[in-house]
């Protein structure tokens, strides 16, 4: 598969085949893994990078999910065909930015990638749209397990799989859900429930507090500890934190439809308004008001089959992804004009919203 | 509210506070928002560890002043303190007793408890066993003793044709 085959072909996220994902929009878990007498990236000289990408690329490139896949260094990519990827949580940010002797490998779904030479040897990664971090860890542990019969892995009796950084080791295991919460961002509950889950060893990420939401109320919650307990387990503790905060979020949104529901309806009407009529939109503002229409979605205001069409917006209204429909890079204020340019095209044919069919928030 | 805090990175007053508690030890860092964004605390799709922010935070110059050298690698602790994170996974070996008080309160325990490589594990342990025989059979046969010379040989096909790679399906 090329890069360019692989762009023109939408991601998991934008799937619209699963309707699970409210709340929860993405699941993805990563395992950091490292060959066994070799140095780590960071300390490797550059003809010893080379030499481990090319046994690594070729490695992964022989599992059954990799059929076909995209099978790229880092230096083969452009600058705009890695912020896509970024865009796409398909690499991350560190390998972007990465020298020489670095790549990736990405399955045509789009729902596995293995990042080569970032800070470990091996960053295995898989992702899917909604909650679904039972299905995600069997994937990524079969994916893994087929990976071990051709690689000798840095492994320790006592401290596990042996990673760059002391904070990884054990299971080398990072799982996390992207969540949209925006009813316990309007009722100012986030701060509670970031100091709650950090108390069980779980991180979250994203702004909140009064004033600070440019990043559309979506949150990622992943586990901080990965030694001295055993996968499932560390998988099983999350999905319980994971749980408890979609119960929140759901008592937050009843409570708030039956407190004030103008105040939501505004919130949302306002959104819509917005988006179908506004000429300039910073990217923060664009993700703020769709995760306000996402609301309105969840909330029954409007249709569930717009919820693919949000979804997709959030990342492609992203700028890389903006500059690639574009097909010529531009300059940031330009760019605020073709974002809200594309929004205005997309929610010119979408239907009004219809408040008096808000009822019990649906699941 | 009394003296506000200032940022662990910089001279600016901090607004982001990051608390991790871990075996109910806890981990602080206090961050101004252009620290905190710059290092990806609030950044909903950033992958990395916070722990290693924590880990940054928390490491003590003084461990730094022993001169360990990592023989595999030829990594130093000074290069972790510079870095915080380790040359190559011998390092672990020789600087374990840098790592030893650094691990508690880090995870949940200090011992693995998850998945073993048993495919690796078990190539690893046939490797050791053939070098180990390749030695006695070379051994036997400078003292000339062909009997001994001769078993040694036929435990090497054995192991080799035990540790053969399976026919694909
Ligand atoms: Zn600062
Ligand atoms: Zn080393």
């Amino acid at each position: 598969m090329t890069i360019a085959s692989l762009i023109a072909t939408p991601s998991e996220l934008t799937d619209s085949r699963t309707n699970k994902t409210a709340i929860v929009l993405m699941t993805r878990i990563r395992l950091a893994r490292n060959l066994a007498g070799r140095s780590f990236p960071g300390w490797a000289r550059p003809a010893q990078r080379s030499d481990i990408l090319a046994v690594c690329r070729e490695a992964v490139a022989a599992t059954a999910p990799m059929k076909r896949s995209l099978n790229v260094a880092v230096s083969e990519l452009s600058d705009l065909e890695k912020q896509i990827l970024v865009e796409r949580h398909l690499i991350s940010r560190e390998l972007s930015g990465s020298p020489q002797g670095s790549g990736v490998v990405i399955s045509r779904d789009q729902t596995v990638s293995v990042m080569v030479n970032e800070e470990d040897h091996l960053r295995i990664q898989v992702l899917r749209s909604g909650l679904q971090l039972r299905k995600t860890w069997n994937a990524i542990n079969d994916l893994d397990s087929a990976l071990e019969e051709r690689l000798d892995y840095a492994f320790s009796p006592t401290l596990g799989y042996l990673t760059a950084c002391p904070t990884n080791l054990g299971t080398g295991l990072r799982g996390s859900a992207m969540m949209h919460l925006p009813a316990l961002v309007i009722a100012g509950q986030m701060e509670k429930v970031v100091r709650a889950v950090n108390q069980l060893g779980m991180v979250v990420r994203g702004l909140f507090g009064e004033g600070s939401d440019a990043s559309g109320s979506i949150f990622q919650i992943s586990n901080q500890t990965t030694l001295g307990e055993a996968e499932e387990a560390i998988i099983k503790r999350l999905s319980g934190v994971l749980q408890s905060i979609i119960e929140h979020e759901m008592n937050a949104r009843a409570k708030l439809l039956e407190a004030d529901p103008g105040k939501v309806f505004d919130k949302v009407g306002r959104a819509y308004g917005i988006l179908q009529n506004s000429h300039l939109l910073s990217s923060g503002e664009a993700m703020n008001l769709l995760s306000l229409i996402r609301l309105g979605v969840d909330l029954g205001v409007f249709s569930e089959s717009h919820r693919s069409v949000i979804d997709r917006l959030f990342i492609e209204a992203q700028p890389g992804h903006l500059q690639h429909a574009q097909k010529a890079p531009c300059e940031p204020g330009q760019r605020d004009l073709l974002r809200a340019e594309r929004l205005r095209s997309e929610f010119a044919n979408l239907a009004r919203p219809d408040f008096s069919a808000a009822g019990e928030p649906r699941n | 509210m009394t003296n506000p805090l200032k940022c662990d990175f910089c001279p600016k007053p901090a607004t982001v506070h990051l608390t991790q508690i871990v075996n109910n030890k806890v981990h602080k860092v206090d961050l101004c928002e252009a620290c905190a964004q710059s290092k990806g605390v609030t950044d909903p799709t950033e992958f990395s560890s916070l722990a290693d922010l924590l880990l940054k935070a928390s490491l003590n110059p003084e461990q730094a002043a022993a001169g360990v050298r990592c023989a595999a690698c030829g990594f130093t602790q000074a290069d972790f303190k510079k870095h915080g994170r380790f040359g190559c996974p011998a390092c672990y070996e020789a600087f374990k007793a840098l790592l030893e008080p650094m691990l508690d309160g880090m995870h949940k325990g200090t011992t693995h408890a998850g998945k073993v490589p048993k495919a690796a594990l078990s190539r690893k342990t046939l490797s050791d066993r053939l070098t180990k025989l390749e030695v006695d059979l070379s051994q036997a046969i400078k003292a000339e003793q062909y009997e001994d010379a001769a078993r040694f040989r036929d435990e090497i096909n054995q192991a080799k044709q035990a540790g053969a790679p399976k026919p694909a399906e």
